[in-house]
């Protein structure tokens, strides 16, 4: 923890959720203070996705028990884009393919809902693409991928910069960014992970889902945490992202097996 | 002014269409559609064809053949409707009439005769009489019987040999609703000499907001070699109704690129029939119709392979909102002699809402062993992850709704070959879904 008495940003408490009445998330705790970056690390089918997905909104997911608070505020009164007009930002672990709407009109039509909702000004396609060849700069992206449809045909790594690219864009206090790092090579990694530290700031938060300690060499996590089944089994340090890279998750889950 | 029911319209004696037809030698032509029109009935819903569109309110009503006004506008309400790419190419019509003062032709290159129709009977050269009235065959169909028993007023475009034609040349048929309700009987004939290149866009639009049905009949002739990109859009009043019936003929190696597009009209059926009728032609035929409220569009197309080694692509998407119905039958007919065709159709329909409703259906007949045809049809509603995606980043409901559907619709106007129709496009289906 860097400071104790930042502000807290989310706090997740004893949270359950369901997709097709299945259980999927079972009682998870979490607490994101302004500032912290969070790495929840798990094996494959663990909810992490799902976890993502409850906070920015998905429809598909139905929230069963439990509380999420957005900058004290209950997250669940809000819909999905009202979510993400007050601060709370998802990168999607598979992002998804819009033919026919291009990628800059799309992230002006994004910029400006979240800009009247703040009663900031709107901006038109010409100074739109000032800022947005600037931000696009930051993902080291051509500008080119700014004409062309939202991901369509993209490849992974450019599909993942275009997610951070809109985190750019939008701003928000709150990034969720879901295995952002994988399917990338080192070079896409470098400039994903650059990215993302040059957004973050002591008003901010990132909460980091991961397979990999690699990216955590990249942006460095205040808090690691390990989910399995639903919860979040263990938390510590980044020393003990390091530890489940030698031991394995079984580490983990098994000590809750034999606890 | 007396006002005629729908079976009258064609074989009763009215009075002369102006651009008399029987000067230039096509009498005969006018005579055997006169007694067409009189001998077909109106279909109706028990006509194979119409299965799905019933014209009861068209032919319960009585209609105004002549509007009785001079075919003039204020130039400003046509300001928004020019093309920047058919500047000085461009023949207006208003209530079925050709108004000389709104058109202007001076654009085009030497080589391309643009017109009225009485005005290139007189002197536009024998492809005008060798053609007109021989492609869209009325002898059995009710709509082109009466359309070719008017003969009279419309466009002739005559491209000659190996001349490309920059830019666009632009046919606007409109309404104004001066006197309702009425009748017009627009007809254009397009001719791409062997080897030219040429755009044209029809386009039928409303200025007023009174009834208006318009019965439509083109005829597109594409000689060997040539290239004729051809635009039809359809954007009259949710008012009126709207019949259109479109014969191409493609000759050897010609292209036939077309895009039509439904927006308008209460009830409106187009029959487009493209004949690939010489070796090696290839043919692309997208459609679009995007209805709402009310609304009604059916559109049968038929490519007809004749002769071997032809190509044909199809795209048909339909946008249903509200209560309105879709009808898309979509005919491909590869015939004996049309070995080696390579042929697909997808037709794609998106119901926006639960009274919307579409009827979409392939037809193919396929009579020649070595052909490659594909096809396939699906009806669905917008794709829930794309919604939420588009929500995730903050975009109400409502705007991403719409912003998805004007994607879903854009992958056929973008094909259309002039850029500042497609732009104008764009924005009208934008501000339609409001945004
Ligand atoms: N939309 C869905 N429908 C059915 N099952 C789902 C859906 N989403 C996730 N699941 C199931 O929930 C569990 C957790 O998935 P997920 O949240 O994607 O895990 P992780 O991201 O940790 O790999 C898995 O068993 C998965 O099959
Ligand atoms: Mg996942």
């Amino acid at each position: 923890m860097k400071d104790p008495a930042a502000t807290t940003l989310l706090e997740v408490r004893g949270l359950h959720a369901t997709v097709n009445g299945v259980p999927i998330l079972k009682g998870l705790d979490l607490t994101v203070r302004a500032g912290e970056v969070h790495a929840i690390m798990g094996p494959n089918g663990s909810g992490k996705s799902t976890f993502s997905k409850v906070l920015a909104g998905h429809p598909a997911y139905e929230v069963t028990g439990g509380e999420v608070l957005f900058e004290g505020r209950n997250l669940f009164e809000l819909e999905a884009d009202a979510r993400a007009r007050a601060g709370v930002f998802l990168a999607f672990q598979y992002p998804v393919e819009i033919p026919g709407v291009t990628n800059s009109a799309f992230l002006r039509l994004a910029y400006n809902a979240k800009a009247a909702a703040e009663g900031r000004e709107e901006l038109d396609p010409l100074e739109f693409d000032d800022l947005v060849r600037e931000k696009a700069k930051l993902v080291e992206m051509d500008p080119s991928f700014l004409d062309r449809s939202v991901n369509d045909g993209f490849s992974g790594g450019e599909k993942k910069r275009n997610e951070i690219l809109q985190m750019a864009i939008l701003e928000p206090k709150l990034a969720i960014l879901d295995e952002t790092d994988s399917g990338l090579d080192i070079d896409a990694l470098r400039i994903v992970a650059g990215g993302v530290n040059a957004l973050s700031s002591p008003a901010r938060a990132i909460v980091m889902i991961t397979h990999y300690q690699r990216l955590l060499n990249y942006i460095v996590p205040d808090h690691v945490h390990v989910m399995a089944d639903g919860r979040i089994l263990k938390s510590g340090d980044r020393s003990l992202a390091l530890e489940l890279e030698a031991r394995g998750y079984d580490w983990v889950t098994g000590a809750r097996e034999a606890a | 002014m007396v006002a005629i029911p729908l079976p009258a319209l064609g074989s009763q004696a009215l009075p002369p269409v102006p651009g008399a037809a029987a000067a230039a030698g096509l009498a005969e032509v006018v005579e055997a559609a006169r007694a067409a029109a009189g001998r077909l009935p109106v279909p109706t819903p028990h006509d194979e064809a119409w299965r799905f569109t019933d014209l009861s309110p068209l032919a319960r009503q009585p209609w105004q053949v002549d509007s009785g006004a001079a075919p003039t506008l204020d130039a400003a309400r046509l300001a928004p409707l020019e093309l920047d790419e058919a500047a000085d190419a461009r023949l207006v019509f208003v209530d079925g009439r050709f108004a000389p003062v709104l058109s202007s032709t001076a654009a085009l290159p030497s080589g391309v005769r643009v017109g009225a129709l009485a005005a290139m009977l007189a002197d536009g050269g024998p492809a005008v009489r060798e053609h007109l009235g021989r492609h869209a065959a009325f002898d059995v169909d009710f709509f082109s019987a009466v359309n070719t028993a008017r003969l009279g007023e419309g466009a002739a475009v005559v491209c000659a040999r190996g001349v490309q034609v920059p830019g666009a040349v632009h046919l606007l048929f409109l309404s104004t609703g001066r006197s309702a309700p009425l009748a017009i009987q627009p007809r254009v004939l397009v001719v791409a000499g062997e080897g030219s290149e040429l755009t044209v866009v029809e386009e039928y639009a409303s200025l007023g907001d009174s009834m208006v049905f318009t019965n439509a009949v083109t005829e597109c002739v594409v000689e060997p070699g040539a290239t004729l990109r051809h635009v039809r859009l359809q954007r009259e009043n949710a008012v009126s109704f709207h019949v259109g019936r479109c014969a191409v003929s493609v000759a050897r190696d010609a292209r036939y690129r077309s895009v039509a597009v439904d927006i308008g009209a209460r009830l409106s059926r187009l029959d487009h029939a493209v004949t690939l009728a010489g070796e090696g032609a290839e043919v692309t035929r997208d459609g679009l119709a995007l209805l709402d409220a009310r609304q009604h569009a059916d559109s049968h197309t038929l490519l007809d392979h004749a002769k071997p080694h032809g190509t044909s692509r199809q795209l048909h998407k339909c946008v249903c909102d509200g209560g309105s119905h879709a009808v898309f039958n979509g005919r491909i007919l590869v015939r004996p002699d049309a070995q080696r065709t390579d042929s697909s159709q997808q037709s794609r329909a998106l119901l926006l809402s639960a009274r919307a409703q579409v009827n979409a259906k392939p037809q193919l007949e396929i009579h020649a062993d070595d052909v490659k045809a594909a096809h396939g049809a699906t009806v669905g509603q917008l794709d829930a992850d794309e919604r939420f995606y588009l929500a995730s980043r903050g975009l109400p409901a409502d705007q991403a709704r719409r912003l998805l559907t004007y994607a879903f619709a854009a992958e056929v106007i973008e094909r259309i070959p002039v850029r500042s129709l497609v732009g104008r496009l764009a924005a009208q289906v934008m501000a339609r879904s409001g945004l």
